[in-house]
Formats: C-alpha cells, structure tokens, sequence
C-alpha cells in the first residue's frame, strides 16, 4: 500500500470535514477521490499532503509514518486547482525550483528541467513568465514542476476544475496518458464523474465526511453501494423507492410485458442523440420519473407528449446494492 | 442606445461642470501644498545660493540632518523587518486577540505625535518611568537620547509598511507558499525565494512612505529629545529653533533640503508605481 490513511478526523469549529476516514491507495495508480463540494475530499488530499494537520489518525506514505511531518520532508508532489505558479519566476525555473532546493548539480537541474517541459509540451515556453501561458499550459508547468522532485507521490486538487470544458477533456486524457507513462502513484481530487469514471483506475466516493464507496469505475457504476453513490455517478431516477439509470427503463407503447407499469408522457426534451422523457406513473401516486431514450428509438415508436407508455426496468438495469432489499421488506 | 449607455458617466457630465471641478481642485491643491511649499525654496534661495551653503555647512545644521538620517534609517529598518513580520502574523495565522492587534496597529494614524512623545517619556524616562531607572542603571539612557527619538519615530511610521505589505499578502494567497513548501523549501526559504519577491515592490512603497515620515517627524520627537543642539537636535527641531533664533535662512535651507528629500521619495515611488503593476 503506498499511501494508508487509517481513522483521519478533521473538524473546523462546528463543522466535520473528514469523520474517522480510513482508506489505502495503492501504488503505481491512478486514484480519483470523488465527492460533492464541501464533501471532505480536498482536506483529506490536503492532509495527505501535510498541508493540513489532521485531528486524529494516522497518514504513511509508502510505510514511512508521515503523520506529523511537514510538507517537505513528505516528498509529495501537490498540484493546485489554481496553478499556484511562482509569478515572478520563468516556466523553466519554475519546473526547477524543488530541484534547486535540493541543491542538484546545475547541468543536472537543466537537463531535467528539459526533460520535462517535452513531457509537458511546453519546451518553447521554457523562458515565459507564468501570466503569458493559458490556464492549461499553467497546469502543465504545475505538473512538470511538481513531477521534477520524483515524489513518491502525485496529488492533484481539483487540477482541472478552473479550465474551460474544452481544455479539461484535453487534460485529462494527457494526464491519463502521461500516468502510464510516469507510473507515479497519484490521487486526484475531483467533483466530476465523468472525469474520476475516465481518468481513474480506482475511485474513492466521499460524502459528508465519510467514505461512501471504493472502487474501480466499473465496480462504482455497475454496483453502487447506496443511493448517493449511484445518484452521484450519474442521472437517476426513481421508481417505487428504487433507484434506475433513466437509461436502464425500456418504453413498451402496449401492455402486455409482465411487470411493467402504466404511464403518460408528459414532456419530452431532445439533447443532442437523447430524447429525455418526463413520465406520469398512472398510480395512486402519480409521481413523475425521466426516462431516456435514443431519438431512433423515440422515432421508431413515436413517442411523443399525452401518448400512454408502459414501462419495466431493463434485463440487468443498475441498481444499488443495498437498496432493493431495504425496500423490498418496507 | 447601447452606445449611449456605454460611454462613461464621467465624460457625459457637460463641460463647465468638468472645467469647474477641475479648477477647483487644481485650486485647492495650489494654495494648500503646491505654492507654500515653492515659497520655501523660494525663501532658501531667496539671499543667493552661498548664504544656503553657508547655513548647510553650520556644525549644528550638519550635525542635525546627520542625526535624522541615523534615525530615519535606524527606524526604516526596524519597521521593515517588524513590519513584514507583523503582517506575516496578521494575514497567514490565526489566533486570539488577532482584530485588537490589528486595529493597535493603526492607532500611530489616529493618536497625535506629541501624544505619542508624552507616552513614551512616561515609561522610559529616568526619574520615575516604569523601566527607565533600571535602564539607566544598567547605562542606557532611552529618552532625551538617540534611541527615544528612535522608538518615537518607529511608533509613529509603524503602520505605513504593515498598510502596504498586508492587502499584497492576501492578495497573492498562501497557494503559491504551500506549492514551495510541499517541493521541498523550508519555511526560511519559502520565504526568501516566494513570500518576499511577491511583496517586494509593497515593501519598496512602504519603505519610501515610512522614510518620508521618519525624515520629517517632528512632534513626537520632540517630547522625548532634549533638543540640544549638536547632540540630540534633529533637523525638523533645529528648523523651528532656528526660525524661532531669527536665522530665518538656515530654517529655510534645512526645511527645503527635508522637503526634496520627501518629494524625491515621492518621485521614486511614482516611477516605481508603473512596474509593479505590469509585472
């Protein structure tokens, strides 16, 4: 286990942020650490880090006891949401900082600095000042700079979050890439499904403080260990108290499919290849759920407001793990 | 429409309204500071440059600058590096009593000099101050000598660096301290080589503005200094005992030489203004 993290309590007058959290990264991967704002995610990096001091618990990194040691002796590699690059310093010397801080051989400094601004791809930016590159070159240079002291591990706080959508699908591609190619342990912050399901070889969902679930992304998305994993991995909707993918809930425009249930179309929104359908249960209830639908699919049956559906769950849908039981017996 | 919106108020105001205003404030600046202050270089010069440069080369007129210099540079330095401490503690850390120890800080702005004088004199002079017998028993003599004049001078021009240095510092964050901290810098040099480049042209301003005001402080000073000449008469005291004497072009000189001191720091920042805001 690289980094082991084992009953971590941090509280900020009232509020908890990280409640008894205890969790192990394991090395050489890619883990995204997912969770609402505010969830805890950030201050648990930050702690593994050693920029925050923890309450309670206890931080190794790589089986040193690093609990109480400071930032600098924990050889870490910490990337901020906002860049955090030396203003007044170049690209190049930026990258070099932690190198000349540890007081390396100058053509030694200069060679890796050169190394790493062609991993980065900013090798013609080397003699720019941080104001002349764009948000992603930034965070680049950030990566390049905090990749030059070889941590033991990366950690990365909301790396994308301040950059346009464009430019964060790019990072995170590279930043996948780039991984397979440096093979460091990294933990990436992230409030963004999409990027924690794409980027990350493991995935630990934080809420409120606590650990909801750990996994790969497959494990997460296939197997939600509650409702809030499986509504935070993406969009749900609910029938008879369980949980469904608006995906996993096939339309039939007869009766007749055992278990299905009666309904009307309320309204329907089409984005881009999906139709999202708002549906009236005709139940006791009435309650409304979305369903979503591919617009061949909606054309091919055409589905359309005030017309009468009957829908079931589809063979296999997604459903949590916990959920269906609980239900079940209320 | 748009395009009427988006023209500044400002210049939408009619003309003589903006004339107006712009001779009344020219006006005011001009009688209040501009035409005093060329009246006394006018005065200095006013018996011929040899009769300056007789009262400048005075033993007591040389001796009087020589003074304030050491004191302005002894309290400069002081301020600086309390200064940048004080606003370390202010912006990065929080503890108790954080608000009173900021709001102490600009009580040198609000409270008069002389104030300040009478309130050093009563706990350093050695008669009957809280530490001056024993100060004094132990050979250092604090009021009616340099280091009072000091202390009276760093009181006074306390804020001015904490004032510039302060809003620089949370302005920039601590983001840029904790990504040289988790590289491997210790406190001392993440301080060196990024807290301090960050904060230098604030540092540079404050500086200036606190030489300005140590050069030309004079109430506070003047409690706490026995204001003999050659010895313990700084050059604002020697401009009012001097003027006072009737030796009207000496007070004039020494006044005219501490008012281009204070406007060269005033130059000095304003060429330096520029930079700090392209950089």
């Amino acid at each position: 286990m690289s980094i082991k993290v084992s009953g971590i309590t941090k509280t900020y007058g009232d509020f908890v942020a990280l409640d008894d959290v205890s969790v192990d990264l394991p090395t050489g991967q890619l883990t995204a650490l997912l969770g609402p704002s505010g969830g805890g995610k950030s201050t648990l990096l930050r702690i593994i880090a050693g920029l925050e001091t923890a309450d309670g618990g206890t931080v190794t990194i790589e089986g040193t006891e690093a609990t109480h040691l400071p930032p600098q002796k924990r050889n870490v590699g910490f990337v901020f949401q906002h860049y955090a690059a030396f203003k007044h310093m170049s690209v190049a010397r930026n990258v070099a900082f932690g190198l000349e801080i540890r007081k390396r051989p100058k053509d030694e400094i200069r060679r890796r600095v050169d190394e790493l601004l062609e991993l980065v791809h900013l090798s013609q930016f080397a003699d720019r000042l941080p104001a002349q590159l764009s948000g992603g070159q930034r965070q680049r240079m950030a990566l390049a700079r905090a990749l030059a002291v070889e941590p033991t591990v990366l950690l990365l706080d909301e790396p994308f979050g301040a950059l346009d959508a464009k430019v964060r699908k790019e990072l995170r591609e590279w930043l996948r890439r780039l991984h397979d190619e440096v093979q460091v342990t990294t933990v990436f912050v992230t409030h963004d499904q999409e990027e924690a399901l794409e980027v990350a070889d493991e995935i630990v969902v934080i809420n409120e403080g606590r650990v909801e679930q750990v996994g790969t992304p497959d494990q997460l998305y296939d197997a939600p260990a509650n409702d809030f994993v499986m509504s935070f991995l993406g969009p749900t909707t609910e029938i008879d108290g369980v949980l469904y993918r608006p995906h996993d809930i096939e339309v039939f425009t007869h009766p007749g499919i055992a278990g299905s249930i009666p309904a009307r179309i309320v309204r329907e929104l089409r984005v881009g290849f999906e139709v999202r359908l708002t549906v009236e249960l005709l139940d006791a209830a009435h309650e409304e759920i979305t369903v979503t639908v591919t617009r061949a699919h909606q054309r091919s049956l055409g589905l359309r407001s005030d017309l009468d559906v009957w829908l079931a769950p589809t063979h296999g849908a997604v459903v949590p793990i916990m959920e269906p039981v609980e239900t079940a017996t209320a | 429409m748009a395009r009427d919106l988006s023209s500044s108020a400002v210049a939408r105001e009619p003309l003589g309204v903006r004339i107006g205003l712009r001779v009344v404030t020219i006006g005011y600046v001009v009688m209040l500071v501009g035409w005093p202050t060329t009246l006394v270089f006018k005065n200095a010069f006013g018996d011929g440059l040899s009769s300056v440069s007789d009262a400048l080369t005075d033993p007591a007129v040389t001796s009087a600058l020589q003074l304030t210099a050491t004191i302005s540079v002894i309290a400069v330095l002081i301020n600086l590096v309390f200064g940048v401490g004080i606003s370390l503690l202010l912006v990065r850390y929080e503890f108790w009593g954080k608000r009173v120890l900021s709001t102490l800080i600009d009580v040198p702005l609000s409270i008069s000099p002389v104030v300040v004088g009478l309130a050093l004199l009563l706990v350093y002079n050695g008669n009957d101050g809280w530490f001056g017998p024993t100060l004094e028993k132990l050979g250092f003599q604090i009021i009616f000598a340099t280091p009072g004049m000091v202390m009276a001078t760093v009181f006074v021009a306390l804020p001015l660096v904490i004032r510039e240095v302060v809003p620089v510092l949370q302005e920039i964050g601590d983001d840029q301290e904790q990504a040289a901290r988790s590289l491997g810098a210790s406190g001392i040099q993440t301080f060196r080589r990024i807290t301090l480049p960050g904060i230098k042209w604030a540092l540079v301003y404050g500086v200036v503005l606190s030489l300005a005001s140590s050069l030309g402080e004079f109430g506070a000073v003047k409690i706490v200094s026995s204001n003999v000449s050659g010895e313990t008469q700084t050059a604002t005291l020697l401009v009012q005992a001097k003027y006072e004497g009737f030796e009207q072009t000496t007070a004039y000189s020494v006044a005219a030489v501490l008012a281009f001191a204070a406007m060269a720091c005033l130059v000095i920042v304003s060429i330096l203004r520029p930079k700090e805001q392209s950089s």
